[in-house]
């Protein structure tokens, strides 16, 4: 293609998507969380202001659908505040919640601030899905929510993340999911960054618990027809060519984080060398279309072999930055999902041990639960580990 | 299925509540926006889903269409369009 090397500005599409991360404080520990592991060096939260602020400047920027989500986004008390604002400003107001703190007085604010939608979450890996699939404390709690829910007219969108230890449970998660009245209910299997990338060999399930799992999904859609939609997202170490992360970096995806780090998906800190911008020193509009960060992996400039000259290069973008460092430790690199990376191997290095783990190598090793202590103890073994 | 019923000429659509439909400045283009996403209405789509309030039968809001564009024979692609957006419970009837 002779597309020109620095994409014109114009041709940069509006941050149509705003993810508003408005705090990393949450009543879970889920092991595949993927706020960032140091998450507890953030101590500072942007404050309500700021937070109108930035609302205000990304639905000028034209912002369209905003997620208020964490941590647990209702741990803040002014969430209402917040989603009254941006409802005012013309966005689609989404929740993303365990439902943990969730009050029928809160409910009532948030609809009368006009919330469009709420999406209750399954969070915790074991101890919250052993509740669940036991009718106890976690289900009762969930039934309470979802009953918020439908009373305030919203529609009910459950999310469960698939994993490894909860994979087998599927029909129950699907059949409960159902008996709760959710609509729409997302089967999302773990991605593999942050809190999950730790745990990845107890998370990864096999190919035959995938297997299993999607040919389940398709006896209960077929079973439940119209009265569920049911979308289930295979985890990418399974594909051979790579996700189309974030639809393409700076192209629709803003993350604002607790405190105020503007990124162009919610794991993109990570990458080394990237500055990225804070809302309190640039403006959404000049953090979008003029930050070295959101124009780094724009065009196909920064390409290298084998994505420069791949015929697929604009149907994945090269997959996930992130990604690419992670396992290729190199950003600019393909996504070593796809089997045209030269580090293809250490994906399928993974998958192979995912067909051979056993409870043995589980004990082995313990589950890495998201939590401040936790991130304490992760962010001193990387300062040693810098020293040494 | 009620949906492969094709619309009748008295029926008044309106846009179902599952889903919003508001003009974008920045997009310049209307748009529906639903549960963690959007659907960009090209312009002719766009003409159409404004009118869709309960308030107009298809047969008004083809003659309205005609009006404001200065044309003729709206009706069978109009009618086609809702059928596609009632199919996609874009619309209610």
């Amino acid at each position: 293609m002779n597309a020109p090397a620095q994409a014109p500005a114009t041709s940069i599409g509006p941050p149509l998507w705003l993810l508003a991360e408005i705090t990393y404080r949450c009543p879970l520990h889920c092991a595949f969380c993927y706020n960032p592991t140091d998450l507890a060096a953030t101590t500072e939260e942007l404050g309500t202001e700021d937070w109108l602020r930035v609302l205000r400047e990304a639905r000028a920027a034209g912002s369209v659908q905003c997620a208020f989500s964490g941590g647990e986004p209702l741990a803040r008390d002014d969430l209402e505040v917040l989603v009254a604002e941006a409802r005012r400003l013309g966005f689609y107001t989404n929740l993303l919640t365990s439902g943990v703190g969730l009050t029928e007085a809160r409910a009532a604010a948030l609809k009368e601030a006009g919330l469009d939608h709420i999406q209750l979450s399954f969070q915790d890996s074991t101890r919250e899905l052993n509740d669940f699939l036991s009718h106890t404390r976690t289900f009762d709690l969930k039934q309470k929510v979802a009953a918020m829910i439908k009373a305030n007219g919203w529609p009910m969108v459950m999310n469960c993340v698939i994993h490894r230890l909860n994979i087998d449970y599927i029909e129950n998660i699907i059949d409960m999911a159902v008996e709760l009245g959710a609509e729409y209910l997302e089967l999302a299997n773990s991605q593999y960054y942050s809190w999950a990338l730790l745990n990845r060999d107890q998370l990864l399930p096999s190919r035959e618990q995938i297997e299993r799992a999607e040919r389940i999904t398709n006896e209960r859609r077929q079973r439940y027809g119209d009265r569920i939609r049911i979308f289930f997202v295979v985890p990418d170490y399974y594909e051979t060519r790579p996700k189309k992360c974030m639809n393409g970096w700076g192209s629709v995806f803003l993350t604002v984080t607790p405190d105020g780090t503007a990124l162009p998906c919610h794991t993109a800190k990570m990458l080394p060398g990237l500055s990225f911008p804070n809302v309190g020193d640039m403006g959404v509009r000049e953090i979008w279309y003029d930050s070295e960060g959101f124009n780094r992996f724009r065009g196909d400039d920064w390409m290298q072999e084998p994505c420069r000259s791949c015929p697929e290069k604009e149907k994945d973008r090269g997959g996930c930055r992130c990604q690419a460092f992670m396992l290729a430790g190199d950003a600019a690199a393909a996504d070593p999902v796809c089997d045209k990376s030269s580090a293809h191997h250490v994906v399928l290095e993974a998958v192979d041990r995912a067909q051979r783990a056993d409870s043995h190598a589980l004990r082995e090793a313990p589950l890495v639960f998201r939590g401040p202590a936790e991130s304490k103890r992760l962010i001193a073994e990387a300062r040693e580990a810098a020293r040494s | 299925m009620s949906e492969a019923a094709s619309i009748v000429a008295t029926a008044k659509p309106r846009v179902s509540a599952k889903f919003r439909l508001q003009w974008e400045e920045a997009q310049q283009s209307w748009v529906l926006l639903y549960p963690e996403g959007m659907v960009k209405l090209n312009a002719s789509a766009g003409e159409i889903m404004k009118r869709c309030d309960g308030s107009r039968s298809v047969d008004e809001l083809v003659a309205e269409l005609e009006q404001a564009f200065d044309t003729r024979g709206l009706h069978a692609d109009v009618a086609r369009f809702l059928d596609m957006a009632r199919a996609q419970h874009w619309i209610e009837v």
